[in-house]
């Protein structure tokens, strides 16, 4: 009789008492987590104060640690600054371009009937279900020099839209916010329906124009939802890889459209200078950490509780 | 009616671009060879062929590397889904010490870029003997996925009341009995989901499968193994595309069986 009037904390604090349950079950979770994850992170760190090169990984040298001899090497080489400033664009350029796309699209998708919503809703969902690596491809295929479909609907004969920084980096960009403005406008589709119609309704009987609704009522209205989905953003197209890597063979001709990502690792697997390579993972780790504080505290406005 | 005609024709017009890519994928997979080689592109084939699949399943060993792909992709998230299961369960069901700081966490790691952990990971895999193997990439994307995995659990194991559980052990159910006999069911629907994002992590991954299969280029994974395709002088268009195409398919499919869950998983992250 007892037991059935015992409340389920005093239950459970009776079952779990003396074991340490919950590290139990967190036990296989840290057997991966530690070694395949915290580990490394640690290690990250503790390889970019050190040479380590080729000599080291497989001649058997002696590693010598260089404290921040490998941050100094790279923050006083014009070429990090270069590439630092053009992940820094092409991020910027891809979060815009994303955004503007996928709330167009959202907005669209409120003012169409029934089939056209059906017909963009799947193909979006096709867009971003594509594997990265299969999006490069098809996107290579399609402004091919010689047998690609753009040159030969443009006219233009054997033109390599892989040839010039700006040109490669629009091809690509242009993937890449094939790949990702899906989730945008799905997000932003789906707060715009959450907003009461009446709202809406109201404004457009006092005359309010679409341009006027959309940033006058779904804008502020959003603003949490927009809040993540810009973060989003930011953390995937500043640590895009796949796109760049395939689409430019490795970085683009000389290198020329190199970003941070494709940078350290070039610098640590194709100059083997795994010392410098991590200090710019390192860089760059810090800097989409201080972008995931952002987007913890955008979740926690969001009402989001741990 | 009439006002909405424009904004259903640019719809209907957006709708076709984006998912051009895509069927041009699939019809230049489907072209004859003579046709992709040929300058006077159409967007149609009158003559179907499965060449190009025959040839990248055959000749080129594909069919090897998407077994291998669909080896890790499926370890990965069997694994993934137990442990992940496990850790959920603790993070919902117990009050503990630093409860929230695994929580943040596990936060902060799905936040990690994991691109830049390829340095050292390569000198772990390297050193447990793993390079060149499959299970380097079972264990790395193991380790990537369970951040997610545990994170979107954990809103699914807190969905089930506990006072089902409750009745269960007054019943006289052991701890385990309750765990695999009543939650795990009863999460089943959350597993499949979550277990969908660790399938597509998996199966799309290029950077490791690059990175740790040097020499042995049968344990190649299918993104890895399309670089294959790409030669200095002419590129095999219609493999890479036929390639791009079987590497595709299971991800749409899976991608749709849970976009509905995605939309909500997504909005629920801001709606409370």
């Amino acid at each position: 009789m007892t037991a059935v009037a015992l409340t389920g904390r005093h239950v459970r604090a009776r079952a779990g008492r003396g074991r340490p349950r919950p590290w139990l079950y967190l036990l296989p979770a840290a057997a991966v987590l530690v070694p395949m994850f915290g580990y490394p992170v640690y290690m990250l760190g503790l390889l970019s104060v050190f040479d380590y090169r080729q000599a080291q990984v497989s001649g058997g040298q002696p590693s010598t640690f260089v404290g921040f001899g490998n941050y100094a090497t790279i923050f006083g080489d014009a070429r990090f600054w270069e590439v630092l400033a053009q992940t820094v664009g092409f991020a910027a350029a891809l979060v815009v371009a994303t955004l503007a796309v996928g709330a167009a699209l959202a907005v669209l998708l409120t003012r169409v009937g029934p089939v056209p919503r059906t017909a963009l809703s799947l193909a979006a969902l096709g867009a971003w279900a594509a594997p990265a690596m299969t999006g490069s491809t098809v996107w290579m295929f399609l402004f091919d020099a010689d047998l690609g479909l753009v040159n030969q609907v443009l006219g233009l004969d054997g033109f390599n839209w892989f040839y010039d920084r700006w040109v490669t980096f629009g091809v690509v960009g242009a993937t890449i916010v094939w790949h990702s403005f899906p989730l945008v406008m799905v997000t932003l589709y789906a707060g715009i329906q959450a907003i009461p119609g009446s709202v809406l309704e109201a404004a457009g009987i006092d005359g309010a124009s679409v341009w006027q609704s959309f940033w006058k009522i779904i804008v502020p209205m959003l603003r949490p939802l927009i809040a993540i989905v810009v973060i989003q953003s930011v953390i995937w197209d500043f640590k895009v890889f796949t796109q760049i890597y395939v689409m430019t063979n490795g970085g683009g001709v000389a290198g020329q459209n190199t970003v941070l990502n494709v940078y350290a690792y070039q610098t640590a697997f194709g100059s083997s200078e795994y010392g410098l390579g991590s200090a710019i993972a390192v860089v760059m780790t810090l800097i989409l950490l201080a972008v995931t504080l952002l987007y913890i505290r955008a979740l926690h406005r969001g009402g989001e509780r741990l | 009616m009439k006002r909405r005609l424009i904004p259903n024709i640019v719809a209907l017009v957006v709708a076709f671009l984006t998912a051009f890519p895509l069927y041009w994928m699939v019809l230049s997979a489907l072209k004859p060879a003579g046709e992709i080689q040929s300058l006077d592109v159409k967007p149609w084939t009158l003559h179907p062929t499965l060449d190009n699949f025959v040839r990248v399943l055959t000749g080129e060993g594909f069919g090897r590397y998407l077994l291998n792909s669909a080896g890790v992709a499926l370890t990965v998230v069997v694994l993934s889904a137990g442990v992940a299961f496990l850790a959920a369960v603790a993070v919902t069901r117990f009050t503990f010490r630093f409860r929230t700081t695994v929580l943040i966490m596990f936060l902060i790691a799905q936040m990690v870029p994991v691109e830049a952990l390829t340095i050292p990971l390569f000198f772990v895999v390297r050193d447990l003997g793993l390079l060149n193997t499959l299970a380097s990439l079972v264990l790395v994307q193991l380790a990537f996925t369970l951040p997610f995995a545990i994170w979107m659990m954990r809103g699914f194991v807190a969905g089930v009341p506990e006072a089902l559980e409750e009745a269960a052990m007054i019943d006289g159910a052991g701890r385990a009995t309750v765990l695999w006999r009543i939650l795990f069911p009863l999460v089943a629907p959350g597993l499949v989901a979550t277990s969908v994002f660790s399938f597509i992590t998996a199966w799309n991954d290029f950077i490791f499968a690059r990175t740790f299969i040097i020499s042995a280029k049968d344990n190649q994974t299918l993104p890895a193994a399309l670089l294959v395709f790409f030669k200095p002088d002419e590129n095999d268009w219609g493999g890479i595309m036929a390639a791009s195409t079987l590497m595709t398919i299971p991800v749409l499919i899976f991608f749709v069986a849970v976009q509905r869950r995605l939309v909500s998983g997504l909005g629920g992250a801001v709606k409370d």
